[in-house]
């Protein structure tokens, strides 16, 4: 009998717990769908302004006055070459940076304090980025309002995205593969070289790709360094039919971005180019889904190829 | 690897322009957000008729920003809607920088109601007064204490934001001072969240260029000004602008050319092609365009390389169209 009383207070306690567990899980997908359901209705809502006004024109036409001439193609390519400069000197500079602090730095309170504020530098809003590159790079180092410049501010702004998670992806390698690799006499530059950096490219990768997913869509420090609204012609040619092939005067070019024609054309009083808005805003949120998406693919082939 | 995108676009882009990437001329404008877009229109009209030989940019940083780049040297034209100041002159001739001054069109500042608003038929810069006056912070709420006949319902105020040149000038016409206002109302340097605001309340007021009033007309009414006691009400228009009978809040825009630049052909030439062209891409943008006789003095005064602002560093309202160029040019 008492044996029976108990089962059914256990069958209570564990019908109770059960519930809770229930609570907690339609609580988390609500909070889940809270984010997720705004970006899509916004991203919806985008699309359905903007969706209409997308065409080839659209990609190949400078601005305009003219709502329904007017292209972002100015705004795209500046943002592609603004981006490539901040891939090259952030990825270098970044993965450096990651690799000494987790290899080769000493555990010591300098490497405390520069660690801590690596953490800080992620949490600077970017116009102080925005006001530094001005000061520094616009008119110290004379570099002026060119895509150089925004490339640079740029590349600041997501260094410590960078160093965050190369650190992140070679702690997550396992202490074995190293004493191992020095077991069989490796050096620190070998171990790293050959075991550290592939091992842990997935994660660089998918930080890089994160953090120039979140500098693309940077306004307010590229405004600060003087980007322009109006300009209807692209910079030089990066690569040109003669020899060398390359060509480096793009770097000094007066630029625009997609995030600043879009803000123009969203203060405009014709409310065609609230269209054209939409349109640019859907194309860069699709720039920036596709730029995460790489990400998450890169992370799946690389860690296919880590045999351990 | 994580470059190979970039590349291909970078290689479409190359090749489609590899063609104009000869070493072209460039012509550097910033400043006014008002003067934008007829600058705008005219930058692209221009750089279509030169084939892209010539190349412009426009920017803008607001007419007090355009001017300290001005004066720094850093750009060829300034866009400005408003005259230059004396601390802006002092600024430039320390530099060593001598300007020409040629207004480009009229812009007609409109004060805007809900179109559900039955009471309001016209406004004197009295009672505009009495709503925007720095005293009437917290004091002023309702439209009653404006003006007994009106009803006993809240005074929503809508305008434009401290840096722009529009509140510069706003606030000079009506209170009196440049930059003094009450501070308790919804301020916004987009345009666009003005006009929705308006649009949304009964009980709103607010105030922005004619552009955005002529874009907006079915969501908003514009109010007839009285400038004095005695005088008619009048409503903005091209007309009323140009015979000079909106007052006080129709204001000439100007750009102001750096006179060394001018020297570059690229330069002059640009600013011919604005004042020969002026008059059709203001209209066209929903500004007022100037008398044709104001344009060619303009020419004159561009071609003659006649330096100077004939407003003395004042911040002036209610200027009359000719004397833009009857009044004495000062350095």
């Amino acid at each position: 009998m008492a044996y029976a009383r108990d089962l059914t207070a256990i069958r209570k306690l564990i019908a109770s717990h059960k519930r809770w567990d229930l609570v907690f899980a339609v609580t988390g997908v609500l909070a889940l769908m809270i984010g997720v359901l705004t970006f899509t209705a916004l991203f919806v809502d985008m699309a359905i302004d903007g969706v209409p006004r997308l065409s080839w024109d659209f990609f190949t036409n400078f601005p305009s006055r003219r709502a329904g001439q007017a292209g972002i193609l100015s705004a795209w390519v500046g943002s592609c070459l603004v981006m490539l400069v901040t891939a090259f000197f952030a990825v270098p500079l970044g993965v450096g940076a990651g690799l000494y602090l987790e290899e080769y730095a000493p555990k010591n309170w300098v490497t405390d304090i520069i660690e801590i504020n690596i953490t800080n530098l992620a949490g600077v809003p970017s116009i102080v980025y925005g006001l530094l590159a001005l000061g520094l790079f616009v008119y110290q180092f004379g570099f002026g309002q060119s895509i150089l410049s925004a490339g640079l501010t740029l590349a600041l702004l997501i260094l410590p995205v960078v160093i965050v998670a190369t650190r992140e992806a070679i702690r997550s390698i396992p202490i074995g593969i190293r004493e191992g690799a020095y077991a069989l006499g490796a050096t620190q530059w070998q171990v790293c070289k050959d075991h550290i950096v592939p091992y842990s490219a997935a994660g660089i990768l998918t930080g890089i790709i994160i953090g120039m997913a979140r500098a693309i869509g940077e306004t307010a420090p590229i405004i600060t360094i003087g980007a322009l609204t109006f300009i209807a012609f692209l910079p030089p040619s990066p690569v040109t039919s003669e020899p060398p092939f390359l060509n480096f005067e793009w770097l000094t070019s007066p630029f625009t971005v997609m995030p600043i024609q879009m803000f123009n054309w969203t203060s405009r009083p014709e409310a065609a180019f609230l269209q054209n808005a939409a349109a640019a805003g859907f194309v860069l949120v699709l720039m920036t889904l596709a730029m995460n998406g790489f990400a998450i693919w890169l992370r799946y082939r690389l860690r296919k190829n880590i045999k351990w | 690897m994580k470059l190979s995108p970039l590349i291909q676009a970078l290689a479409f882009a190359g090749a489609t322009l590899a063609a104009q990437s000869a070493i072209a001329q460039l012509v550097k404008i910033d400043g006014s957000s008002t003067v934008f877009p007829v600058t705008e229109a005219v930058a692209e009209d221009f750089q279509k008729s030169k084939k892209g030989a010539i190349k412009v940019t426009v920017g803008i940083s607001g007419t007090g920003g355009g001017f300290k780049k001005f004066c720094r040297g850093e750009i060829d034209i300034s866009n400005a809607s408003r005259p230059i100041l004396k601390s802006e002159i002092e600024e430039c001739r320390k530099a060593g920088i001598e300007f020409i001054e040629l207004p480009v069109a009229f812009d007609a500042l409109t004060v805007v109601i809900n179109p559900k608003n039955s009471f309001i038929k016209q406004l004197t810069v009295a009672e505009l007064k009495k709503m925007w006056e720095p005293a009437a912070q917290g004091k002023v709420m309702t439209w009653n204490q404006v003006n007994p006949a009106w009803p006993n319902q809240p005074l929503k105020l809508f305008g434009a934001g401290a840096d722009s040149g529009t509140f510069d000038y706003f606030t000079e016409a009506i209170n009196g001072k440049s930059k003094a206002s009450r501070g308790d109302f919804t301020a916004s340097e987009d345009d666009n969240v003005l006009v929705q605001g308006v649009s949304r309340d009964v009980n709103a007021l607010g105030f922005f260029g004619f552009a955005y009033y002529a874009e907006n007309k079915d969501k908003l009414k514009s109010v007839p000004i009285v400038e004095k006691d005695g005088k008619p009400a009048v409503a903005p228009s091209e007309a009323s602008v140009l015979d000079g009978s909106y007052q006080p809040l129709a204001r000439p825009i100007f750009i102001y050319v750096n006179s060394k630049a001018l020297a570059k052909p690229e330069v002059k030439e640009f600013a011919n092609y604005y004042i020969a062209h002026a008059a059709k891409l203001s209209k066209e943008v929903k500004y007022v365009p100037l008398p044709d006789r104001i344009y060619k003095a303009g020419m004159a005064r561009l071609n003659k390389m006649e330096k100077g602002t004939v407003f003395a560093g004042r911040a002036d309202v209610g200027v009359m169209i000719d004397e833009l160029f009857s009044r004495k040019l000062i350095n």
